[in-house]
């Protein structure tokens, strides 16, 4: 096959999604650091969102899956940490779309900015920690459910 | 020690330290899955564990590829006896009530924050790169402890004093973190890692700042148990830890899923 376009390669991991909020991409998550052709090679930079995240080796099959499907022979993956993942990589698709899902997307000043299912602004914090390790839990005093908050970091 | 450290083995060793703390502090934590007071708690400590072993990989990684000889962090962890840890004495101790593991916790982060801090600028880019990353979940884990050694400190007459308990029990193991070695001395030299001693002040004005806040009281006590992290005397605790995490591996050798 003739190598596809560094573009292509970007719009097919856009379709990869998150293993475990799946309603976002890998790409609007901001984990994909860098696409590149060493060669005949696909070099795919990936940086982990946290250090023991279970996700991590999900996410490096789901991209090797999703690319050899689409036909890439020759792919490398490589594991960047530095600079660390931080969620200003998150994109503003991505932000939506986790606030459609349930998930209040992250704010500079550290706490949800409404609730993402009624849109009350009286919230209260229930732990900083939630059902993944890039989630804290808080409530809405307004219609009284709780929801998932996605940590600024 | 009669031969001189080389400065490969002094990082070796170095990585080790760094990898044994999160590790064994991060399976000691582990150890209150479903059996926290409350769920909220129970995830939160839950997901400070996997932290800790995530960062684990990170420097048992490092630690393997400088030690050159084929060892995995995996192989690190499960196929080490307990004369070859290097982890603080404080790591091991054993998670007590919630308030003894939330003051183990923060008495942990507050050294471990300031020590990442000090690592970011490290000459090796790789423990330089690792500093970062952990970083930045470390000063999550700090917020956490404190908040709850605060909350816990000033609060009920019984909260409180099951706190100072835990402080007065907990404190001795403190000097340990400060005291350096030959190892140490030799990573000063190699500008990878800072003087253990010069971590004090800072330690002791943020932990001064918070036990305050939680009206606890520090001990008067200088007294520190120490060999854990040069691996010479190690706290009967740490065999019972290394039975239930290295079982599987004893058992079935090279095990995988």
């Amino acid at each position: 096959m003739s190598k596809p376009s560094l573009k292509q390669v970007w719009e097919w991991l856009d379709a990869v999604p998150d293993p475990e909020i799946p309603v976002i991409s890998l790409v609007d998550l901001g984990i994909i650091r860098d696409v590149d052709w060493q060669e005949d090679t696909l070099c795919v930079t990936v940086t982990p969102t946290y250090s023991g995240c279970p996700a991590t080796s999900i996410i490096n099959l789901d991209i090797e899956t999703a690319l050899r499907d689409h036909g890439v022979e020759k792919l490398e993956l490589k594991r960047q940490l530095s600079p660390a993942w931080t969620t200003d990589w998150l994109t503003d698709k991505g932000r939506e779309k986790l606030e459609k899902y349930g998930i209040a997307p992250p704010q500079p000043a550290g706490g949800p900015k409404r609730c993402p299912l009624c849109g009350g602004t009286d919230l209260e914090k229930i732990s900083q920690f939630g059902s993944t390790p890039c989630k804290a839990h808080w409530r809405c005093r307004a219609c009284a459910e709780p929801f998932d908050y996605f940590k600024c970091i | 020690m009669a031969d001189k450290l080389n400065k490969n083995d002094a990082l070796f060793q170095f990585l080790l330290r760094l990898g044994d703390n999160t590790l064994v502090l991060g399976h000691r934590v582990s150890e209150w899955c479903g059996h926290s007071p409350v769920l909220e708690e129970d995830i939160a400590l839950a997901n400070t564990a996997l932290d800790m072993i995530g960062q684990t990989q990170f420097w048992l990684g490092l630690a393997g590829e400088v030690e050159g000889k084929g060892r995995t962090a995996d192989n690190l962890a499960f196929l080490r006896d307990v004369w070859d840890f290097r982890n603080l004495l404080l790591v091991e101790q054993p998670n007590g009530d919630f308030g003894q593991t939330m003051m183990r916790q923060f008495l942990f982060d507050a050294w471990h924050s300031i020590m990442l801090g000090r690592l970011m600028k490290s000459s090796d880019q790789r423990i330089a790169d690792i500093a970062e990353k952990a970083s930045k979940e470390v000063a999550y884990h700090l917020e956490r402890s404190a908040d709850t050694v605060v909350g816990l400190g000033d609060g009920t007459e019984e909260s409180h004093a099951k706190m100072q308990t835990a402080l007065d029990l907990l404190w001795p193991y403190i000097g340990e973190m400060f005291v350096g070695d030959e190892v140490d001395a030799e990573m000063v030299k190699a500008g990878v890692a800072p003087d253990p001693a010069s971590l004090r002040d800072e330690y002791d004005a943020l932990v001064g700042r918070v036990l305050a806040d939680a009206t606890l009281a520090i001990p008067d006590s200088k007294f520190a148990h120490k060999g854990g992290k040069t691996g010479m005397r190690h706290s009967e605790h740490l065999g019972h830890i290394l039975t239930q995490m290295q079982w599987l591996q004893r058992a079935y050798p090279g095990a995988t899923w």
